[in-house]
């Protein structure tokens, strides 16, 4: 998103009579209702599944593997550790790709040149496709690699990367926007090449911008459940995942098995694996707003 | 405000001498530059590689189900024995979600984006938008969860006696709906917020309160990017799978009433995909085939909301 312009500071220092007439009162009342009712949402949402969830906040979720035969002890051990896998693969894939992309896009590419105009509309659109058409994207990549497993930690996170990969780029790009042009032609004055410029000094400026974008992207990944479908994660997996190429299962996939289930034990087991889960985002995003904050610089 | 001193010090090694920026490049340069162009067109190759894993499976569905039939058929029975492949019903479980969503999410996404740009102090803002992001950040899987057992069982059942189905589009449009609220909020505030100050002075110089203010000056000056966020909302509603998949149902209906269950194109993706499906069966087509209409559908929204966009810029 654009970086906003704070415009209104002139409005709200001069209040004025007329702003209190009935009609103001109950329009500012109709706006205060929309954001009170986003929040009320999003509390009633998490208290709720709290409560649904209370009685599994035990060692046996993060410990035991998910089982249909046990549903008192069904756990997220095989979830928990496929997420991980799964995240830091895709991280892998998107950060490295996403950032050249970017830096390529904002510093170097001659936008009145038709391909780069095209590149432009491209990732504005990638941007909004339903994410379960990245795991049909996935399923057919590997059907033409040739690999016969779809169910693999590295085709799930292929359709995670090109998923978020349009989201890095884009944030990427607006951090390395916002290093002034000063710092670029100050660096090209002194003798450095325009790689050289990038490398050194915008790059190193734009970390906290691309850092907290990244983080977030990779919070949406996260919880992503369409693509892991579409791609065939196993429903039950008993083991641990060794590598890349091991079948696995995943957060929201699990909380998607366990919600489709009639028994009430396990949608106890799903409202305490949504709070986990839940715990997971907030904590990544967290993580992004303390960067944010802290190492942000404003020019 | 930045001393000389690690300016000089980066660029001591170089040496970079007297010659002329065009001329001095280098092999290895060239190959980084290479490797940087090649990442960006990696965004053209998914776009390239959607539709070729999409149209492939599709042709093979097409062989065997005319495009008419599957367009304008009104019966969508693809597992059972007189297989019926018309898609009608799942599109009109999709309309009826997000036409439900949509009746949500506008108004309070417009509420929220008008008090944030027009009303709300710089430090109320850094409260509230986080908290706004935070909902778009929310899986929808624990969307679709708390569809199933918050809103279908307490709140449309007990507390406003809605008589609805286990699973239904009333359901799973209204969590659709607050899940795009951010969305809305975010891209209109962007767009009020760029509203230039001088309008909203003028308005004020002349009279109008700040609600005046708000509704005849900085909202249709702010319009098409209003527009272009509601349709990139739309978008969202159209692709959003779990919590469909979850909540509204696996029952094709075509059907006006939203109490009822209905599944969407996306919902049917879902269901049939946690399956066994076969390379090269005709469920593994029908698969794609519903996907590649899915995806023709949100590529025209898309474009569209890209279309207004560009409108508002060219006005600032």
């Amino acid at each position: 998103m654009a970086a906003t312009v704070v415009a209104p500071q002139v409005l709200s220092t001069s209040k004025r009579g007329h702003d209190s007439s009935a009609g103001s009162l109950l329009f500012l009342a109709a706006l205060w209702l929309s954001l009170a009712m986003a929040i009320v949402f999003l509390m009633t949402l998490v208290v709720t599944t709290a409560v649904d969830g209370a009685g599994r906040f035990d060692s046996a979720l993060i410990t035991e593997y998910g089982s249909k035969l046990t549903p008192d002890t069904t756990g997220l051990r095989a979830a928990l550790l496929g997420t991980l896998w799964l995240m830091v693969t895709t991280a892998l894939l998107a950060i490295p790709i996403g950032i050249a992309a970017a830096v390529y896009l904002e510093e170097f590419a001659d936008n009145t040149r038709w391909y780069n105009r095209l590149v432009e509309l491209n990732l504005q659109n990638l941007a909004a496709i339903p994410s379960v058409i990245y795991g049909m994207l996935a399923v057919g990549i590997v059907a033409l690699v040739g690999i016969q497993r779809t169910g693999i930690i590295l085709v799930g996170a292929v359709a995670l990367g090109l998923l978020i990969l349009p989201v890095i780029i884009i944030t990427t790009r607006e951090a390395v926007r916002a290093v002034p042009r000063e710092i670029r032609e100050g660096s090209l004055a002194l003798g450095a090449t325009p790689l050289q410029t990038t490398w050194r000094q915008v790059l190193p400026s734009a970390i906290p911008g691309i850092a907290t974008g990244t983080i977030i992207a990779l919070s949406r990944a996260i919880g992503e459940a369409a693509p892991l479908l579409i791609v065939g994660v196993a429903v039950t997996v008993r083991f641990d995942p060794t590598g890349i190429m091991s079948a696995f299962t995943a957060m929201p996939i699990q909380i998607f098995n366990w919600t489709s289930e009639s028994r009430e034990e396990f949608k106890v087991a799903a409202a305490a694996a949504i709070i986990v889960l839940l715990g997971m985002v907030l904590l990544l995003n967290g993580l992004a707003i303390f960067i944010r904050n802290k190492f942000q610089r404003r020019w | 405000m930045t001393t000389t001193a690690p300016i000089i010090s980066v660029t001591g090694g170089d040496d970079p001498g007297p010659t002329s920026l065009a001329g001095s490049r280098r092999p290895g340069e060239m190959v980084v530059m290479l490797l940087l162009r090649v990442a960006a067109f990696v965004s053209v190759a998914v776009t390239v590689g959607i539709v070729i894993a999409l149209v492939g499976p599709a042709l093979n569905f097409f062989q065997q189900v005319p495009v008419s039939d599957f367009l304008f058929g009104t019966t969508w029975r693809p597992n059972f024995a007189p297989t019926e492949y018309g898609a009608l019903p799942l599109v009109a479980g999709t309309l009826m979600t997000t036409l439900v969503g949509m009746i949500v999410a506008i108004p309070f996404g417009l509420g929220a984006a008008m008090y944030l740009s027009e009303y709300a102090s710089p430090r109320v803002r850094r409260v509230l938008k986080p908290v706004l992001e935070l909902l778009a950040g929310i899986p929808s899987v624990v969307y679709g969860f708390f569809a199933l057992q918050f809103i279908t069982p307490t709140l449309l059942r007990a507390w406003l006696g809605v008589e609805v189905g286990f699973t239904n589009a009333l359901a799973a449009g209204i969590v659709l709906g607050v899940m795009i609220i951010p969305t809305i909020a975010s891209l209109s505030e962007d767009a009020m917020s760029a509203v230039p100050d001088a309008l909203r002075q003028g308005s004020l110089a002349m009279g109008a309160n700040r609600m005046q203010t708000t509704l005849r000056v900085v909202f249709p000056a702010a319009i098409s990017g209003i527009a272009a966020a509601i349709v990139l909302g739309i978008s969202r509603g159209v692709g959003e799978t779990m919590i469909v998949a979850l909540a509204a149902g696996s029952q094709p209906n075509l059907s006006p009433d939203v109490r009822e269950g209905m599944q969407t194109m996306t919902g049917y993706i879902a269901n049939t995909a946690g399956g066994e499906n076969i390379v090269g069966s005709v469920s593994y087509n029908t698969l794609f085939a519903v996907g590649l209409l899915l995806f023709m559908i949100t590529l025209v929204i898309n474009m569209i909301s890209i279309v207004l966009v560009r409108r508002i810029r060219e006005v600032y």
